[in-house]
């Protein structure tokens, strides 16, 4: 009966077609883009090798930085609000509304289904100054201020685009977050509350360690699709005004298809990577030492 | 939120004295006025959107936001659809996402059987490659496929969308097909085998009629993202007469949306409305999975 189950012949007809697409699609170009970024070139006019030539380009490029820059600053407050917003809206369900948190959570829930680029270009109407007017600057109109023009600025771009990314992720956050909450034991909360614990204190010493695992889950899963945004800046304003909320997958993006240069963008291909992977480390390791402390 | 978790505490106790319940009264017409806020932040976008799509042009412009449309114009609908190519474009989407999730699904659950339920060496190893994937960003694989796609002639096809979201796609799945087999006892497998049944039996006719929830949870993530997806639908699109509905409608705005919002408006809705329903209908469903999936993983 062993042997059915190890059959070779079976586990290769089962295995080998994802295992094949897998490589082709994921492994061997993720080599080849590694490679990429020490040539020069395109498809279209063919790669020559350069050496590092291209990093030496990193480093002295304004606009990569200022990609970097914005890329962790959008990443860094992305993911604390849909932290803070999923956290906040999981207590809600489970120790507020309790059973009856399926209409909440399916109302709250729903955007993340939604295409990103419809809701870029309806938060973009939401927030026009003209030709038309849209609903938040009338609002602002009625506390009798004047209209802002929001895309004008990287300041003001900015705040639209963190409005918009909240609004469309925190009712995943609230269900992952959720998840974690309602596992825990009701005789760990019941005897925490018989021993004087309420409210805050009791979601800071207890409710917050106990989930703590999914909480850092949440948190490397949070920044890990934070660090990589481009559908919803790209539709929003295309990383404008000038090249204000460009961040490094939008630029990267630019760089190979507007300019043509696959080189450097496999270059900021890789800087991507690798920022993706020391963001997970960091929380991965702090997490850990949390963890052995407490 | 201080106050309202004392009071979940207490709502189970008998007879609250009278301080706590004028507390009890403030809590709760807080947390009603919390949840108003939400909902109305939540429905608002969306009451407007289609509000605005059903607006005629002089009214969008002239009249205040939060007036209703004098009549129904449908009129928007028609022009979205006779100015673009967003039919056209809808059917490309569909054209794509339904082979790429059949793909998705049978590979990943073959893959995942193989995996977690055949007995062979280094099958630890190889999930470990294949699960590692879920690490990679899409945008280091982008150009080196890009260039292939070119190079071989198939980038004038359907072909580069559905091989990537395919390759793409099997990572998670993979993982959460080895996941749901690990939940079934072992023994199902080994007594079906008894009975003079090959590995392919225990696959097809015990294995997959009992994942078939994880399988329904799998499909719903990746159509989502899938028929969602902008960068590999705008990386490898040339030809626009193969764009999707996502891209299709990036170029509607472009061309047509400064001008005359309307139909923007109604191209937006239909988009929108009909993803909702899509995913109203199965709602109960994808709540289950994400509860579920996240717990086992």
């Amino acid at each position: 009966m062993k042997h059915v189950l190890g059959n070779k012949k079976a586990i290769a007809v089962l295995l080998l077609p994802a295992l094949l697409i897998y490589l082709g699609v994921m492994v061997v170009p993720a080599i080849w883009s590694f490679v990429l970024s020490f040539m020069d070139g395109s498809p279209v006019v063919g790669f020559e090798f350069v050496g590092l030539k291209n990093f030496e380009h990193l480093f002295s490029d304004k606009e990569a930085l200022n990609a970097l820059l914005f890329t962790l600053k959008y990443a860094i407050i992305i993911s604390v609000g849909q932290i803070l917003l999923g956290y906040a809206l999981a207590l809600l369900y489970t120790f507020v509304l309790r059973k009856s948190s399926t209409f909440i959570r399916t109302m709250v829930f729903f955007p993340v289904v939604l295409p990103t680029v419809a809701i870029a270009l309806l938060f973009g109407k939401l927030f026009s100054v003209s030709p038309q007017e849209g609903p938040i600057n009338s609002i602002i109109g009625l506390f009798g201020a004047p209209a802002v023009d929001w895309f004008a600025t990287g300041e003001n771009a900015f705040i639209v685009i963190v409005i918009m990314d909240l609004w469309r992720s925190m009712g995943f956050f609230a269900i992952l977050l959720y998840a974690g909450l309602i596992e825990i034991p009701e005789e760990i909360l019941d005897s925490a509350r018989i021993d004087g614990a309420g409210g805050l204190r009791l979601v800071w010493n207890i409710v917050v360690p106990v989930s703590l695992p999914v909480l850092m889950a949440t948190i490397i899963f949070s920044l890990n699709s934070s660090l990589k945004v481009f559908d919803s800046i790209l539709a929003l304003n295309n990383g404008g005004p000038g090249s204000a909320t460009t961040p490094l997958n939008l630029l990267m993006y630019k760089t190979a298809f507007t300019y043509g240069d696959f080189g450097y963008g496999s270059t900021l291909a890789l800087v991507i990577t690798v920022v993706c992977l020391a963001a997970t480390l960091l929380v991965f390791r702090s997490s850990r030492r949390d963890l052995t402390k407490g | 939120m201080s106050a309202t978790l004392t009071n979940a505490g207490t709502t189970r106790k008998a007879a609250p004295p009278a301080g706590a319940r004028a507390k009890r009264l403030t809590t709760s017409a807080v947390i009603k006025i919390i949840i108003g806020v939400l909902l109305v932040v939540e429905i608002y976008p969306l009451f407007w959107l289609l509000s605005s799509s059903l607006k005629t042009k002089d009214e969008i412009v002239s009249s205040p936001l939060w007036s209703l449309p004098s009549s129904l114009q449908f009129s928007n609908y028609v022009e979205a659809f006779t100015t673009g190519s967003l039919g056209r474009n809808a059917l490309n989407s569909l054209i794509v996402t339904v082979p790429s999730l059949f793909l998705i699904i049978v590979l990943g659950a073959a893959a995942g059987f193989a995996l977690e339920v055949m007995l062979w060496k280094g099958r630890n190893a190889v999930l470990f490659l294949i699960v590692g994937g879920m690490m990679v960003p899409l945008q280091m694989v982008l150009l080196p496929l890009f260039t292939i796609y070119y190079q071989t002639g198939i980038a004038n096809s359907y072909l580069p969308l559905i091989i990537t979201y395919v390759g793409h796609g099997l990572p998670l799945t993979v993982f959460l097909m080895a996941t749901y087999f690990r939940a079934i006892p072992r023994e199902i497998f080994e007594a079906s085998t008894l009975d003079g049944g090959g590995a392919f039996r225990a696959f097809f006719s015990v294995g997959l009629p009992m994942v078939r929830n994880g399988i329904f949870t799998v499909a719903l993530l990746q159509f989502f993202s899938v028929w969602n997806d902008l960068l590999i639908a705008l990386t490898f699109n040339i030809d626009s007469k193969l764009s999707t509905i996502q891209v299709g409608l990036l170029h509607f705005s472009d061309e047509y949306g400064a001008i005359n919002y309307g139909p923007l408006f109604a191209a937006i809705s239909m988009l929108v409305f009909s993803t909702l329903a899509i995913y109203l209908a199965i709602n109960q469903q994808v709540m289950r999975g994400l509860t579920a999936g996240s717990v086992k993983g």
